[in-house]
């Protein structure tokens, strides 16, 4: 056999003992330094089995070859009566599956305000006795349901939904449609003013946007998202290049299809930079999605939290859920509102630092650094600290000021362990108690339990 | 008392590195002790038996203990302390991006011909298969690795066409690059395939000695030729060695090899000549193995340089005990054989290491045995080189005057050659000043030990 190594001048990457780099130093070999820390307590035993597993690099190819490369299309705007086949008075809701009873504020406070757009109780102490009572009620996940949901994420039967099909993989996912910023439901807020824009959002802007989508064709939510990303977005905090995109292609056909609400219509979605988010998240989850299943596979498929756990899901392991407490976000606030104000970590929205983007993507986003530290190198950290835990660069979603370097993408439980790199999570920060709304946005660790919990299970998977 | 114990948490440094900022410390004035160690199990007992109060932490923690004369001195230790760890952390970050994390992600930004992992055994694996998985050969200079995960190594790299060197992998030259405890030695015709660090040492060096270089060292772990291990990279770095120009003769270094082993290593039909340097009952000792080599290349066996010690009264009396105190397991393995009989001690065994840096770096075990031998002979080796203590006669030396004055009589095998940092003939010179027998080959010197003993 011909050994490489043997020809050519020798470089040397060095990993533990710092001597035996120096050593090298002084022969002037030329060589790259790990800087190495012992993996996350207890997770030592877990890996060594994990990393043995003899199908986990072909799995683990196999499963963010897959993420890579959906193709997301958004493909229509529907009721979630029909397209989720809700029926009265069943919730789906963000995170892992929780109950009334360990359902933070902003949780407790959309699926309140979720009774009162159904019709199903008069007043918030009728709907928060009902919902506590359990009668008639069925609450569950959004992701048991190819949905995600941002903030509380509670989604109703008379809600509409954006579809997005993944014209690679076949799949679909559904997130519902953003209500602006504010008092809003996402946030917990269930006041007349919610109500009133939940009910326009079902009666017009959904069955206009449906229309409009119907006349101008599926929208390629990969280009536009790739687009995005280059014109400062990160797809979580940041998605005023988004939204001004998907207005550019949705516009006209709008005016087509619904001349006489085209203005008020057009005029909602200019006036929240977030109204691409929903759209972003349907295409990280279809993304995701693809990448389930694969046995063997340490690959991470889902981060979301309800408002009390946060929880992943990963590929190799089904639809379980590896879970510990939500953290409280590190973030900015709002007005008058401060850290004593915040409800911990919330939301579906993960799934975008789950497909590579949000937290990940952050060197893309100089506009909010103030987010991350303030500096746009704290941003370029971000994400280049992100590469040590993804298996994959995104073949799409580039990064102009990293030399169109790929977005860091598909998280691995064992290199999350072995470094103690969590994922950087960007959010918005929800008012702790029902009813408040947003309070600011910020960063956000996820339990580290959560990937030694999961690591846990790959070795018996 | 004046104390300053406390834990850092998530600092990490490695064990070298902490021993070379422990001893700094100890050497400020008035410090009596100070521990700074990762806060194993092993390590806060041992800041515990030295009676400081320790707070509970996790092996991913610093801890650090000192204790001193004074306030002010605790203060300047503190002070050096910092200072300390400053210029540790800074050497590692000197680039403008941040440093990988992994060896994967090293292997993505540096265009690497091989990996040398010396993490702690039980994380070795995943820095290796790292390695491999990037289609990198990789040196695993740590011990204490399971013999499953070595088995699975080795077959991947097999796979994929690169060699897996260890674990326990002491020694490796490669492209003229010495790695882990590696002598300078000069290029030559010689690929060395080495089951075992330090006899790939002495045989090297005494090559250097005689004139003759090597092509490349590849060490491929000392239980490779196992029959559990089934001498897969032994295999493959013969061959290798077989493919290279460079390479005009073979010399194969290793405990002898469980026998199907053996016949798998006969039966590779290699073109080039192989020499076999078995260490054994029955068999050459390295010394001897080294002067087949230079036979074979049709090369003058010189003098092997030695440095007596005067005579004195008493010395080879009958009776006299030997004590044989090594760094080197397979140089001890080699005394104790000629020596025939005594007692010896390699402080290299993993028993030894675990959780504390090798001997070759730290003598403090070593020197604290010496200084407990009250009378008889004692037999040392001193092991030069790249990786290796940067001066070790500066602390043995007065250790063996002490020995002597009490009676003992010293001899030194140095496992080195002139172009060693260290320098062979100044160290040797300095051991030899303080009263010790000094050699170049480990089984003259176990030979002139035996005699002193009265053997």
């Amino acid at each position: 056999m011909t050994l490489s190594m043997l020809y050519g001048e020798p470089r040397v990457i060095t990993v533990g003992a710092q001597v035996l780099g120096e050593a090298l130093d002084r022969q002037a070999v030329p060589r790259r330094e790990v800087d190495w820390r012992p993996p996350l307590p207890g997770a030592s035993a877990a890996l060594a089995r994990v990393l043995a597993d003899p199908r986990r690099e072909s799995a683990n190819a196999t499963a963010v070859g897959r993420m890579l490369s959906a193709r997301p299309m958004l493909t229509g705007v529907r009721p979630a009566r029909e397209v989720l086949g809700l029926g009265a008075g069943e919730f789906f809701h963000a995170g892992p599956p929780i109950t009334w009873e360990r359902a933070s504020g902003p949780m407790r406070g959309a699926l309140t305000g979720a009774m009162l757009f159904e019709g199903l109780a008069a007043t918030p102490e009728e709907a928060e006795e009902r919902l506590a009572s359990g009668a008639g009620i069925t609450l569950d996940s959004c992701h048991h349901h190819r949905t995600v949901g941002p903030m509380a994420g509670v989604v109703s039967p008379s809600m509409w939904m954006l579809e997005v099909a993944d014209a690679e993989h076949g799949g679909t996912a559904y997130c519902s449609l953003n209500e602006g910023l504010g008092k809003v439901l996402r946030y917990g807020a269930y006041g007349p003013e919610v109500i009133e824009r939940l009910r326009w959002m079902g009666e017009v802007l959904g069955p206009v946007l449906a229309a409009a989508l119907e006349r101008c064709g599926p929208l390629d939510l990969r280009t536009l998202i790739a687009q995005a990303l280059q014109m400062g977005d990160e797809l979580h905090n940041r998605n005023r290049a988004a939204t001004s995109l998907l207005v550019r292609e949705i516009a006209p056909a709008i005016v087509e299809a619904a001349p006489d609400r085209a203005a008020e219509v057009l005029r909602f979605i200019n006036g929240n930079d977030h109204f691409f988010l929903n759209a972003g998240m349907a295409a990280a989850k279809v993304s995701a999605d693809a990448a389930r299943g694969v046995p063997g596979s340490s690959l991470v498929v889902a981060m979301a939290r309800n408002g009390t756990d946060f929880g992943i899901q990963v590929s190799g392991l089904g639809d379980r859920w590896f879970t510990g407490p939500a953290g409280v976000p590190d973030g900015l606030y709002l007005g008058g509102y401060g850290p004593d104000d915040a409800n911990p970590d919330i939301g579906d929205s993960t799934i975008t630092e789950t497909a590579g983007l949000g937290g990940f993507a952050m060197a893309a986003a100089p506009a909010i650094v103030r987010f991350v530290g303030g500096e746009v190198s704290d941003a370029v950290a971000a994400t280049t600290s992100m590469y040590e835990i993804t298996l994959a660069e995104h073949p799409a979603y580039q990064i102009p000021g990293l030399g169109f370097r790929g977005t860091p993408a598909g998280i691995d439980v064992a290199l999350v362990a072995r470094t103690g790199l969590l994922p950087v999570v960007n959010t918005g920060i929800a008012g702790r108690i029902a009813g408040t709304g947003q309070v600011g946005a910020g960063l956000v660790s996820p339990p580290s339990g959560a990937f030694t919990a999961a690591l846990d299970a790959l070795c018996d998977a | 008392m004046n104390d300053l114990v406390e834990v850092r948490p998530g600092v990490y440094r490695d064990s070298v590195t902490l021993m070379r900022v422990s001893r700094a410390l100890t050497e400020r004035p008035g410090v009596a002790v100070a521990v700074v160690a990762m806060a194993t199990e092993l390590n806060l007992g041992l800041a515990r038996d030295l009676g400081f109060a320790v707070p509970s932490a996790t092996p991913g923690d610093l801890l650090v203990a000192v204790r001193a004369g004074s306030p002010a001195e605790l203060e300047d230790a503190a002070a050096e302390l910092e200072r300390q760890l400053a210029a540790r952390a800074q050497a590692s970050g000197t680039r403008g991006e941040a440093p990988p994390r992994t060896t994967r992600a090293a292997a993505r930004a540096f265009d690497a011909s091989l990996a040398l992992v010396s993490v702690p055994g039980e994380h070795a694996f995943a820095e290796a298969l790292d390695a491999v998985e990037a289609g990198l050969s990789v040196m695993i200079f740590s011990d204490n690795v399971p013999v499953e995960q070595e088995i699975l190594l080795k077959d991947l790299a097999r796979a994929r066409g690169v060699l897996v060197m260890g674990p326990d992998c002491g020694t490796a030259v490669v492209g003229g690059a010495g790695l882990g405890f590696a002598n300078v030695l000069r290029p030559g015709p010689v690929g060395v395939v080495a089951a075992s660090g330090t006899g790939a040492q002495q045989v090297t060096s005494l090559l250097d000695l005689a004139g003759v270089g090597v092509s490349h060292v590849l060490g491929v772990g000392g239980r490779d030729l196992s029959a559990a291990v089934g001498g897969r990279s032994a295999v493959q770095a013969l061959r290798a060695l077989d493919d290279d120009p460079a390479t005009e003769l073979i010399v194969l270094v290793s405990k002898p090899p469980a026998p199907e082993v053996a016949r798998a290593v006969r039966d590779l039909d290699l073109t080039t000549p192989v020499v076999a340097a078995l260490l054994g009952p029955g068999q050459d000792d390295l010394t001897t193995a080294a002067e087949k080599v230079l036979r074979a290349l049709g090369r003058d066996v010189p003098e092997w340089p030695s440095w007596p010690a005067p005579a004195r009264d008493g010395a080879a009396e009958p009776g006299r005990a030997l004590r044989g105190l090594y760094a080197g397991g397979t140089l001890c393995a080699e005394a104790a054989l000629v020596a025939g009989a005594g007692g010896f001690t390699d402080f290299g065994d993993d028993s030894y290491t675990r959780g504390r840096a090798h001997p070759m770096i730290d003598p403090a075990l070593r020197l604290e045995a010496l200084r407990g031998v009250a009378s008889g002979v004692v037999l040392m080796d001193v092991v030069l080189g790249h990786g290796a203590d940067p001066d070790p006669s500066s602390w043995l030396a007065p250790a063996i005057r002490d020995a002597v004055a009490r009676g003992v009589d010293v001899v030194v095998a140095v496992v080195g050659t002139d172009g060693d940092p260290q320098g062979l003939r100044a160290q040797a010179a300095r051991l030899n000043d303080a009263g010790a027998a000094v050699f170049t080959s480990n089984a003259a010197a176990a030979r002139h030990a035996r005699h002193l003993a009265g053997g």
